[in-house]
């Protein structure tokens, strides 16, 4: 070995029943560096972590920190050996506070008296050097998302380790934390810290990373210095393939306004919200979290208990209270959070793809199960949804095909007006440009799209107008050819 | 048609294999061991069997429904006390017809139902103490009614649904048929089992579908409050009179018998087909520990011990198939 690593997995194989979802990985990190591990969802990162983190077991292979072999066999000894792990989703609980969540099972003072004041000071302390502007004795579950992931990642640092894992820490916090975030990982690597890093988001990989360890189907692919490598490179390593078109649009001429909305409130986030659609138009709806969009959708999708506003479909006016009435309508929502809102998760795909067109094959008490099976290979395949049968289990599926799924769930119902909200959220990046291709066969086939989305060059490359929402009302509509990021972020602030 | 059913009893005894072995594994036990080896497999003791545990079959069918929707039901027992209490006295007090008085016995069960259910739509108060309270309501009712002392009502009708019998088969056994039969079409035939899954997997994501979670939820409530007024029924007439302390823990033989029958406390998932071997599989513990004279002290203890460990073998099976 010409060159000591900090850490160095060599030939790791990890297979679950029916899945073989690691096979010969080999990553190595050095000291001070930060690394970005990067691969679609069920590339294996995430499982590779859990290797790391003394979660799962690998079959095969060894890892060495320093040089020296080590056997991580559980969740102590990875962190004896130095590793620590901000999880994707958030594990602190929520009726202790934050300080308590920090110390959680190595509490300052004996066994039988924790030293609850030493342990605010310490975690305090913490906080401060990394200017969170949180107070340790706050109850966790008061914190906003965001707030919660730094004090995740506060944890992590806390047990002084060499090696931290990050796992999507930016998915949901504000660009303001990100730079903090930045800021203390910048920090941390200058003292010897190793960072591995796992992000969707190309932009971060050039602000913070130093190399990169591109991992598809299970195995490594390559490790590039970020700095010779370009994005559409490490797309191509990714997907397997080179992705000439990412955003597949044909803007043709629109048809009749197919869905007019005027004065739309829900009493609480979407205060007033004008906006039309026409047959076979995609229009997007932009602006800051918390602008009200997805309120304004829910209300008109018969989700809000206080409704006000005027609703035209096909020019008649409709009143919308539930979401039964909306598909009467023709109008379908796919919901932003997946897990909450959509997902069956301990269901199986079939059940998932079915749930709202049940009265197709269930009638009289018996069920046709060859209509069910249909209906759910049509949405498999017109989605290219990757499931190795329409029985397997949805939570044990990508993130992408879940999504995948999801739409075809409201396909099934035959939509005029399909609203998207966040569509290719947590999505990889092959399976978003199969979703953007779909959504413009949609729109060509006749039907009309909403599309919801925080990510501007998803907004910017697919509609045909953008509306952009600000504190509950829309703020004004830009055409696809002026329209621009700045003049997007210009109409979100006003 | 022939291959349906084929492939449905093949995946019956798949997703249910663990458990099969597990009863078969314990009539094969019962049917060597020297002191229950003459009379465990006479037809009089398997009837007996399962005429003993009609009652929790009944409760078993509504359980599941409930706690695939995420939930818990305890009152269903002091149904049984109260809906017994109520049929025998609509025919001692009031000479009322028995056809009627059980009728009346099963309105009161849905009654209770619908009480729980409209609760528990109504309020965000979880079901567990939605339906400890209506548990104690309830039994509560049935002892005032009766002064604590049991109403004792001897005529052939009224023993007809718990004791008597249909050519050979007792009534209880044609009951437990039909019930198990509805109630399978409820769930695998209807778009409401659907909705039931649904909503116990996912509330939120059933409101977005436009499922009407609280119409759900109420329906299924007063569909075990009714299961709980047949058990009643049944009970009282095995027993020839509605007795206030009558189905004293029979919630929790209802809830063992589901969970052993692998339906997650988790919601969302579950099997009625699983049930009815489950609560077998607590019928055939019980009858085989009286067979062999066990203190009935210490059947408790066995029982609480076999519920543990078929369970667990259970969830190690389904880990291991990666579920």
């Amino acid at each position: 070995m010409s060159k000591q690593y900090l850490l160095e997995m060599k030939g790791i194989s990890k297979s679950f029943p029916g899945v073989k979802a690691l096979q010969n990985v080999s990553l190595q990190l050095e000291a001070g560096e930060v690394h970005a591990l990067l691969g679609e969802n069920g590339a294996g990162k995430s499982t590779l972590i859990k290797v790391l983190g003394g979660i799962y077991h690998a079959e095969e292979g060894e890892i060495y920190i320093d040089g020296e072999p080590v056997n991580i066999d559980g969740v102590v000894a990875a962190r004896h050996a130095g590793i620590s792990i901000v999880h994707q989703e958030l594990v602190l609980v929520p009726y202790m506070t934050v300080a308590e969540n920090i110390f959680l099972g190595r509490e300052p003072g004996s066994r039988m008296n924790i030293n609850r004041r030493q342990m605010t000071a310490e975690a305090q302390k913490l906080l401060d050097t990394y200017e969170m502007n949180i107070d340790a004795d706050m109850l966790v579950e008061r914190l906003t998302i965001a707030q919660q992931q730094m004090v995740e990642i506060v944890k992590a640092i806390s047990f002084n380790s060499k090696i931290l894992v990050m796992d999507e820490p930016t998915s949901s916090i504000s660009d303001k934390e990100v730079g903090f975030l930045f800021e203390t990982m910048r920090a941390l690597t200058k003292k010897g810290v190793g960072i591995i890093y796992i992000s969707h988001k190309m932009s971060e990989l050039e602000e913070i990373c130093d190399r990169v360890t591109v991992m598809r189907d299970g195995q490594t692919v390559g490790t590039k210095v970020v700095k010779e490598t370009t994005k559409d490179d490490l797309i191509a390593l990714m997907v397997g393939r080179e992705l000439t078109n990412y955003y597949t649009r044909d803007y043709l001429e629109p048809g009749e306004v197919i869905l007019k909305c005027e004065h739309i409130s829900d009493g609480k986030m979407a205060k007033d919200a004008s906006f039309e659609l026409r047959r076979g138009e995609i229009i997007g709806f932009a602006g800051l979290v918390g602008a009200g969009r997805s309120e304004t959708m829910k209300a008109i999708f018969g989700l809000a208990s206080h409704m006000t506003g005027n609703v035209y479909v096909e020019g008649e006016k409709v009143n919308i209270k539930s979401p039964v009435d909306a598909l009467k309508y023709g109008i379908a929502l796919v919901p932003e959070s997946r897990k909450e809102e959509g997902l069956y998760k301990v269901q199986s795909v079939r059940f998932n793809s079915t749930i709202e067109v049940l009265k197709e094959f269930i009638r009289n008490l018996s069920v046709d199960v060859k209509k069910e099976e249909e209906i759910t290979q049509k949405y498999i395949d017109m989605m290219a949804t990757k499931t190795p049968s329409q029985e397997q289990v949805i939570g044990n599926l990508s993130g992408g095909n879940q999504q995948k799924v999801m739409i075809g769930r409201w396909l099934a119902t035959n939509p005029k007006i399909l609203i998207l909200d966040e569509p290719t959220r947590g999505v990889d990046v092959g399976a978003k440009a199969e979703i953007y291709t779909i959504m413009n066969d949609l729109v060509k086939q006749g039907m009309s799209i909403i599309m919801i989305s925080s990510e501007l060059p998803e907004i910017i490359n697919m509609s045909d107008r953008v509306y952009v929402m600000n504190e509950g009302r829309v703020t004004g509509c830009l055409d696809h050819e002026s329209v621009t990021q700045e003049g997007i972020m210009q109409l979100a602030a006003k | 048609m022939t291959s349906r059913l084929k492939n449905g009893v093949v995946k019956y005894f798949k997703d249910n294999i663990g458990i099969i072995i597990a009863l078969f594994a314990m009539c094969i036990f019962l049917v060597i061991f020297p002191t229950t080896r003459a009379t465990f497999l006479t037809p009089k003791n398997v009837f007996n069997i399962l005429r003993q545990n009609a009652s929790n079959l009944f409760l078993a069918t509504g359980m599941t429904m409930v706690i695939i929707l995420g939930g818990i039901e305890l009152s269903v027992g002091s149904v049984i006390a109260l809906s017994g209490v109520v049929a025998a006295g609509c025919v001692v007090n009031f000479g009322l017809p028995e056809i009627v008085a059980f009728l009346a016995a099963i309105g009161v069960g849905a009654l209770v139902g619908m009480f729980n259910g409209f609760v528990i739509c109504k309020t965000d108060i979880p079901p567990f103490i939605v339906t400890l309270a209506s548990m104690n309501i309830t039994k509560g009712i049935a002892l005032v009614l009766t002064g604590g002392s049991p109403i004792r009502c001897m005529t052939d009708a009224f023993k007809f649904p718990g004791a008597g019998y249909v050519g050979p088969v007792p009534t209880p056994v044609i009951l437990m048929i039909i019930v198990f039969i509805v109630a399978t079409f409820m769930v695998n035939r209807t778009q409401l089992g659907r909705h039931i899954y649904a909503v116990g997997g996912n509330a939120q994501a059933a409101k977005f579908s436009g499922i009407n979670v609280q119409k759900v939820k109420f329906i299924v409530y007063t569909y075990t409050g009714i299961m709980a007024g047949i058990a009643g029924v049944v009970v009282a007439s095995r027993l020839y009179s509605g007795q206030p302390t009558a189905g004293d823990g029979a919630e929790m033989d209802a809830i063992a018998a589901v969970v052993v029958g692998g339906t997650s406390m988790s919601g969302g998932s579950g099997r009625l087909g699983g049930t009815l071997i489950g609560v077998l599989i607590i019928g055939v513990l019980n009858n085989g520990l009286n067979l062999m004279g066990v203190d009935s002290n210490w059947q408790y203890i066995v029982k609480g011990f076999v519920i543990l460990l078929a369970v667990y073998v259970d969830f190690i099976r389904n880990k291991k198939a990666g579920r």
